[in-house]
């Protein structure tokens, strides 16, 4: 049974379209698997048996792992808020039922922080999810949960959202493979909103060629939302051996110093593999990337005080007993059901939207959008690819950064620009360093962004650099 | 300083909400409806369950393109929406989507009053509150409808244009008419399917600049939005004139007691925090939508008032006849068919002889309903301008063509009513007859009292059963008593 988790999604959907796996045994031995979730990775998890009816298709008998802020219809769904506990939607995401059609099943629905608001999974409602490489250490967030799963061998691929570098920094923290794709290529229908210009699904998955088998099942128009417009042409498998030709741009306002050593170190050999490739590193000017974190701050916190004013304790979800008057029900409904950080950013964001604020906040920031954006375009003019490193350090400890938000806003630096810019970029695992305060050496993620709605390209690159990289390396489940 | 009330202009100007008339909801598939079990039309996206997002829905936006032709607005070619941030359980989002900097209609023109704007966005929820104040504070507990929450609605904004209750109730009355014969709203006021809130305000008689306004809310008839803005501006002039200033504020009219109530102050104002809609995209009609929206335009009752005018109609009369586009066609169809008869003279049997006749029927029928065929009305009125008939024996011919329809030519013919000439004498003789019953008459007549004609003339009438022509009968007894 063992041998039957360490297929990928590739191999494992290919054998079970060839009959020489039973899809009910591979989601049975899943679920065994799901179910001694030690990491707290999962809030749901399916226990009955699924039906194997109807799973032809590319994801034919896979079992996914799903975010928890995915509605799912009839089973629970609480985007790691108290204040959605018990919630069970009257309808399924798109970006499931996409999954569905495909032949994919929901195996669970994963922990994460509150309304995606976090980048340690420390802000669940429901407990943090501990990282599988040492349990002393964060997975990163805010799809911790579905990272966790995947690294820790507990879901075979999962799907997340990335607002600000939710999918890309748990999966370079947790050592696996995390796309988020251009703004508008997956639906967002059903998924619930946080920052809604910025919020985007992608797949979390061992390695590059499972991410593309996902996203192909994945992108798509939808009549829904507005916003989406799938990817022309769609995705297929890549195959690409070589990056011969291919431009790689480093941010020259990326400051060495900015990251750890150990982290330093990885990028550096990582850049060197992209030139045994045959492809070429060169210097790019992103000059408005450094205020990428401060507009983010201002814009996605304006979207969520507006998004989750919805949680009013009138028509679902929780609702203070506490309550004399209407007045009384909402302010005790939402004091007892948001966290601190939801709280936190419901209040950053209604003051960046306040009248005689506007323009200096919100109206701000949006111009920083947009010359973020232009800087990408301009860069794209004369490279292939933009590179970072994903996240300035490997996992932090528990607890490290939770009494200074602003030294975990800065774990976004490097990701938060593509957000914004919304162009796709991934993050694929690269090495192992070890963390600044010494210990066992952890996964480092290596981001590579392209131009909006490129991702057959990126998946093409970011496979060759895969394979020449070769991590094999697996969480040993430490614990600190 | 204190003013004279009298020598204050009010100034007004109007928000008219329409509730558009489509299959579904603004933003989500949910079917429209009136007065069905509550909360029956609803789902996930007009419920405001997470995940939802909204999508436009196309026909609003072409009903609102038909509404900016008709208002003759300038259209955006890229409009977009805002959220309008506010906590209340009408409004399950905690937002209303709304247009904000930039409408789908900008500036345009009804009848002598310039449209400020036009723009889309969704109706709140309904609520209930239980108790017996029928209003939230003091009541035990309030139940939401949101069936109603989620009707597209246009908002129409008018310039400060009018200068008067009577006038503004009018040209109301105009824009509903308007916007009913684009038959993209029910606009009916009762049922909130219109919805009239007025901006007033006062000014010296004469100066540019405008006073301080207040805002009168939902006024669900005319003749109430007429009432409470007599009694705003009434109001305000007392207050300045005592020496008091305008405080800008949203009043609430009762038409039980004629009294205004302050719903709230300038200060109490919602800080709405509007930003762009992050889950649509722009609205940007193309060429081809613009174009059907004109194309679709029915001739609106001002074009119609005004061509009838020109074709020398009365003013009220011209009015009456574009409020019912059925009715004007009516009309038109009758005009073309009378050759020898003045539109003028039409037009007054229309909505004069021809109403009357359709009061006194059994049936509530219009014109264009009723058995009547604009060629037999046609034919009607050149039988009287012709003086084949008498106006009298007209009137009784319409009652006898509105109970069975027909030829009037056969129905004269039957009922014996062709005029009575004065050539074979029967007139004559009936008009002798007549002075010799009424000496007294007679007398009084050549005494030089011409009021006394009365009674002889009737007589007369009552022996012809109304067939002789009046003028005729006038001459022949001015003629046997030599006056």
């Amino acid at each position: 049974m063992a041998e039957l988790l360490e297929l990928t999604v590739a191999e494992a959907a290919a054998r079970i379209a060839a009959t020489e796996l039973s899809a009910e045994e591979y989601f049975a031995a899943w679920q065994a698997a799901a179910a001694g979730d030690q990491l707290n990775a999962y809030l749901y998890r399916v226990e009955h048996p699924v039906d194997h009816q109807a799973m032809d298709g590319p994801l034919g008998g896979i079992p996914v792992a799903v975010k928890d802020i995915f509605c799912t219809e009839g089973s629970p769904t609480t985007a790691g808020s108290r204040i959605l506990e018990g919630y069970r939607p009257p309808y399924t995401a798109t970006a499931v039922r996409r999954l569905d059609a495909a032949g994919a099943r929901v195996l669970g629905k994963t922990n994460m922080d509150e309304f995606a608001m976090g980048s340690s999974n420390e802000n669940s409602a429901y407990g943090p999810v501990l990282n599988p490489w040492d349990r002393g250490r964060v997975p990163g967030g805010s799809s911790g949960g579905s990272a966790a799963a995947v690294a820790g061998g507990l879901a075979p691929c999962a799907i997340g959202t990335d607002t600000g570098g939710s999918i890309r920094q748990p999966a370079s923290l947790c050592g696996i493979v995390g796309l988020k794709p251009t703004y508008g290529a997956i639906s967002r229908y059903g998924m619930i909103a946080f920052a809604s210009s910025l919020d985007q699904c992608g797949p979390l998955t061992r390695d590059v060629t499972d991410a593309a088998l996902m996203l192909a099942a994945l992108e798509g128009r939808d009549p829904c939302d507005s916003t989406s417009v799938g990817i022309e042409g769609g995705i297929v498998t890549p195959s690409r051996e070589d990056l011969k030709g291919l431009r790689f741009g480093v941010p020259g306002e990326l400051a060495r110093d900015s990251f750890e050593p150990g982290v330093r170190a990885v990028f550096e050999a990582t850049l060197a593999r992209i030139e045994e490739l045959g492809g070429e590193v060169a210097e790019v000017a992103l000059p408005s990337a450094e205020h990428g974190i401060s507009a983010y701050y201002v814009i996605a916190p304006a979207e969520a005080s507006s998004n989750l004013a919805r949680y009013d304790g009138v028509r679902y979800g929780m609702r203070s007993e506490q309550a004399a008057d209407l007045l009384e029900m909402y302010e005790s409904t939402r004091a007892e059901g948001f966290g601190v950080e939801v709280k936190r950013r419901i209040m950053l964001g209604t003051y960046a939207l306040s009248s005689g604020y506007y323009d200096a906040y919100y109206g701000q920031a949006q111009k920083v959008r947009t010359k973020i954006a232009e800087d990408f375009s301009t860069a794209f003019g004369a490279v292939d690819f933009v590179v970072t490193p994903t996240s300035p350090s490997v996992a932090f400890g528990l607890g490290e950064k939770t009494d200074d938000p602003l030294s975990m806003y800065l774990n976004d630096f490097f990701t938060v620009p593509m957000s914004l810019a919304g162009i796709p970029a991934i993050s694929i695992p690269a090495g192992l360093a070890a963390p600044e305060g010494g210990g066992a050496e952890l996964p480092v993620g290596f981001q590579i962004a392209a131009p909006a709605f490129a991702e057959q390209k990126l998946l093409e690159a970011a496979y060759a650099l895969e394979r020449a990289v070769g991590f094999a390396a697996r969480p040993g489940g430490g614990d600190g | 300083m204190a003013e004279n009330a009298h020598d204050l202009e009010a100034v007004i100007g109007l928000e008219i909400h329409v509730q558009l008339a489509t299959r579904t909801k603004m933003f989500c598939g949910c079917e429209l409806s009136f007065g069905d079990a509550p909360n029956l039309h609803t789902c996930p996206v007009c419920l405001a369950h997470p995940g939802v997002l909204p999508v436009v829905n196309e026909q609003a936006i072409r009903y609102a393109l038909q509404i900016a032709a008709a208002l003759e607005c300038e259209v955006a070619p890229r409009s977009i929406f805002h959220r309008k941030n506010y906590f209340y359980p009408d409004s399950p989002k905690a937002y209303q989507i709304s247009q904000y900097d930039i409408p789908i209609a900008g500036a345009g023109r009804l009848g002598d009053v310039r449209i400020h704007r036009a723009h889309l966005e969704e109706d709140a929820a309904k609520m209930v509150h239980v108790g017996e104040s029928g209003r939230i504070h003091g009541s035990g507990a309030s139940l939401v409808d949101f069936n109603r929450g989620g009707t597209p609605l246009v908002e129409i904004v008018t310039e400060p244009d009018l200068r008067g209750a009577a006038e503004a109730a009018e040209w109301a009355r105009l824009l509903r008419e308007t916007v009913r014969q684009l038959g993209v709203s029910d606009v009916n006021m009762e049922e909130g399917s219109l919805r009239v809130d007025a901006n007033v305000s006062v000014r010296p008689a004469g100066s540019e600049r405008l006073g301080t306004k207040t805002e009168l809310k939902n006024m669900n008839s005319f003749r109430f939005l007429q009432r409470g803005v007599e009694a705003e501006i009434e109001r305000q002039r007392e207050l300045i004139a005592a020496g008091g200033t305008v405080e800008q504020e949203t009043l609430h009219f009762d038409p039980a007691s004629g009294s205004l109530t302050s719903l709230r102050s300038k200060e109490e104002a919602h800080d709405y925090r509007y930003f762009p809609e992050p889950d649509l995209v722009p609205v940007a009609p193309t060429e081809q939508m613009l174009r059907e929206a004109r194309e679709a335009l029915p001739e609106l009752p001002a074009a119609r008032i005004e061509r009838y005018v020109g074709m020398g109609l009365a003013a009220d009369v011209a009015a009456t006849l574009a409020a019912d586009p059925a009715t004007a066609e009516f009309f038109e169809r009758t005009d073309a068919a009378a050759a020898g008869a003045e539109s003028r003279t039409v037009a007054n049997w229309v909505t004069g002889e021809l109403a009357a006749a359709l009061r006194q029927g059994d049936a509530e029928v219009t014109a264009a309903e009723s058995k009547v065929e604009p060629e037999a009305l046609a034919a009607l009125v050149a039988m009287v301008q012709e003086k084949k008939i008498s106006h009298g024996s007209g009137k009784a011919v319409l009652v006898v063509l509105v109970a069975e329809g027909g030829d009037p030519a056969a129905i004269v013919e039957r009922e014996g009513l062709a005029q009575m000439s004065g050539e074979d004498g029967e007139l004559e003789a009936i008009v002798a007859a007549a002075i010799a019953a009424n000496p007294e008459a007679a007398e009084q007549i050549r005494a030089g009292n011409g009021k006394a004609i009365g009674a002889i003339v009737g007589a007369v009438m009552k022996e012809t059963k109304g067939r002789a022509d009046g003028g005729e009968v006038n001459r022949l007894i001015g003629e046997q008593l030599g006056t």
